[in-house]
């Protein structure tokens, strides 16, 4: 095992497609193919393409859930400690653990904290914020929010090798087939264009 | 599948997106309103009334802060007026958006698509409207972090029995999870708006917006089970804001307040006010920025017949407060009602029923609910009668109470009404500001309804 796997003189090879099936049906045949670091870029969410790229079911969901109980404990001890044990308020003798009073603050930093979670777990597990990335650099790939639907097959991949993936990628049909480098050689905003 | 034969029989309705719309013109469109589309004419003249109104609204705020909240008509027996029945209307507007975007996504209504970005914005507005009265109100206005509870050197916490401060928590917390919920819903559609545009300046805020958002199917299906934890999360939290705000009231010992019913009546005036002024905006919107590919009529007439459930729910309420007041065999639940009906605001009851008790019940018919004049009159309708229903359950209840001697009138002042119309001219600018910004409607989910694959996203499918 060496610790320092030299890094690819590519990211990968990317191809480019026109409808939501083709991908689909891309990312099947390079699943049977044995490609695993692969990846697709899509305008909008395709359900199909986590089972298709195999896409390990994330645990946000369980995250979340501890998020939401941090939230509910210290949402009701927190009253606790302040009508309680810090500031008690003798009112009439009533009992000073009021908890049915507490239900809705303890309620509201629930839903507050899990929401925090769903949110920053999301976004973080994503590794974002990240505005620079290999795959923008494909001059076409702005295309991605828009209307194509793109598959990249990563260098990283033991699979992969150069010749043989681009045959592969040919035999897809796609529309183009671009080599993903490291770093852009041009303009990233493209300004000539205009 | 099996029972496709069954649907061809009946009537199909018209697609949820047009069908000559595309992936690509649904981008070129929407993301182009905001980019190259000129600001629409009407809408230039509507902005300068409203950006008047926000004067109206700087200068109301400045004579509160200036001379105190003596300058508005609130009296002994009236200790809250304008300001909670504003407070109360904002934030019922602000229902709409996270219904749409939290219930009606649970509940598969793919038809939200068209409309959630739009009412959650309405929402953001609407609360940040709503808050601002609570706050005013309070007198001290430099004091207004009093309500957070923090460690300081007075030694002192906040009462947590309050319904005051339970109204603390659910309105920020309501505030922030809606934003969080918008700005997730924002972020593939920002990384559109970084593509589509052609001008550096634009491309680096919208980039730095997005995050750096590639659309990755890694990403897509982190991001859809965050989506849909956050709609679970905001469904339970939309119903408890309300019916904390309703606790305002009911925990009182007043009659007209402490009613057990304010909870699910309020909840359900919430949604159908915010209903109301999500038809109230999209008309005008729709037809300046010509949508009417994403927002079809069927989508206002769903609209129209949530407007109409909600309106039946709030009658109820009506009745029930009735026979709650007769039943109680109080001489003062008695005396409370008759005064709100028979007494010197005598006007304003009748005027609740007519608004919110007969006028949506032209909604049964679909004449109606499908002719856009006639709709958008009925939601500004509603949107007043909510805001009667609200005067009439805070002023009438509190300005005769237990004892004559202490009985007053309540007169609205100039600052009264400089307040409550200068937050609508706020909440439609920021409105107006949106919409040149960001894009109306969510892309990446009206894109998820063409159909691929003879997948084909549609309510009618749904409900056989």
């Amino acid at each position: 095992m060496t610790f320092f796997v030299k890094r690819p003189d590519i990211y990968g090879l990317m191809a480019e497609f026109d409808a939501p099936e083709k991908i689909l049906a891309a990312a099947e045949r390079a699943k049977q193919e044995g490609y695993h670091d692969m990846d697709a870029f899509t305008p909008f969410p395709m359900e199909e393409l986590t089972d298709a790229l195999g896409i390990r079911h994330s645990k946000l969901s369980l995250f979340v859930l501890c998020c939401g109980l941090f939230g509910m404990l210290f949402g009701f001890f927190f009253q606790y400690w302040v009508s309680v044990i810090d500031y008690p308020l003798n009112i009439g003798g009533r009992p000073l653990n009021s908890w049915p009073q507490w239900i809705p603050v303890t309620f509201e930093l629930t839903i507050l904290f899990s929401a925090f979670g769903a949110v920053i777990g999301m976004i973080f597990r994503n590794g974002l914020p990240r505005p620079v990335h290999p795959v923008f650099n494909v001059d076409r790939f702005e295309l991605a929010t828009k209307d194509k639907f793109f598959l990249c097959i990563e260098a990283v991949d033991p699979k992969f090798d150069k010749e043989k993936t681009r045959k592969f990628l040919e035999s897809l049909k796609p529309d183009y087939i671009t080599v993903v480098d490291h770093v852009h050689t041009k303009d990233p905003y493209h300004q000539d264009d205009e | 599948m099996a029972n496709h034969h069954h649907t061809d029989t009946l009537e199909r309705p018209e697609p949820l997106v047009a069908p000559k719309e595309t992936y690509g013109t649904i981008t070129d469109k929407i993301a182009g309103d905001v980019l190259h589309t000129k600001t629409p004419k009407a809408m230039m003249v509507t902005l300068a009334i409203t950006s008047g109104l926000l004067l109206v609204f700087v200068l109301s705020i400045g004579a509160v802060l200036l001379f105190g909240p003596g300058v508005w008509g609130n009296n002994n027996p009236v200790g809250w007026a304008f300001e909670i029945t504003n407070f109360v209307w904002w934030v019922g507007i602000g229902h709409a958006g996270t219904l749409i975007s939290a219930i009606l996504l649970l509940l598969h209504q793919h038809w939200r698509n068209a409309i959630n970005r739009f009412a959650e914005a309405m929402t953001l507005f609407a609360v940040m409207c709503a808050g601002l009265f609570p706050a005013l109100h309070t007198g001290r206005q430099w004091l207004d972090y009093w309500l957070i509870p923090y460690p300081n050197t007075m030694g002192m916490w906040v009462n947590f029995r309050s319904p005051l401060i339970w109204d603390v928590f659910a309105v920020t917390t309501y505030l922030t999870v809606s934003f969080m919920f918008w700005f997730v819903g924002l972020i593939p559609d920002l990384a559109a708006m970084r593509d589509k545009s052609t001008k550096h300046w634009q491309k680096v805020i919208y980039g730095i917006l997005a995050m750096g958002w590639r659309g990755s199917a890694h990403h897509w299906h982190r991001y859809e089970m965050s989506y849909l934890l956050l709609a679970g999360l905001a469904t339970p939290l939309v119903v408890s804001v309300h019916s904390v705000v309703s606790f305002d009231f009911a925990v009182s010992l007043l009659p007209g307040w402490h009613a057990t019913i304010f909870p699910p009546y309020f909840v359900a005036g919430a949604i159908y006010s915010g209903f109301a002024m999500v038809i109230t905006l999209m008309i005008p919107a729709r037809k300046w920025y010509k949508l009417e590919s994403f927002i079809t009529d069927r989508h206002l007439d769903y609209m129209a017949k949530i407007m109409l459930a909600t309106g039946l729910i709030v009658f109820y309420g009506y009745l029930c407060e009735l026979f709650f007041a007769y039943y109680s065999g109080s001489l003062y639940e008695h005396f409370m009602m008759k005064n709100r009906i028979f007494g010197p605001y005598w006007w304003s009851y009748w005027l609740l029923i007519f608004c919110n008790g007969l006028t949506p019940q032209l909604l049964w018919f679909k004449k109606v609910r499908t002719n856009i004049v006639l709709l958008f009159i009925i939601s500004i309708v509603v949107n007043v009668g909510m805001w009667l229903e609200r005067f009439v359950i805070v002023v009438t209840s509190l300005h005769r109470d237990f004892l004559p001697s202490s009985w007053d009138m309540f007169h609205p002042t100039i600052w009264d009404w400089g307040l409550y119309l200068g937050t609508i001219g706020f909440f439609v600018w920021l409105i107006y500001m949106f919409v040149r910004v960001m894009p109306m409607i969510s892309i990446f989910e009206i894109k998820h309804l063409l159909p691929w694959r003879g997948r084909i996203i549609d309510t009618s499918a749904d409900a056989n």
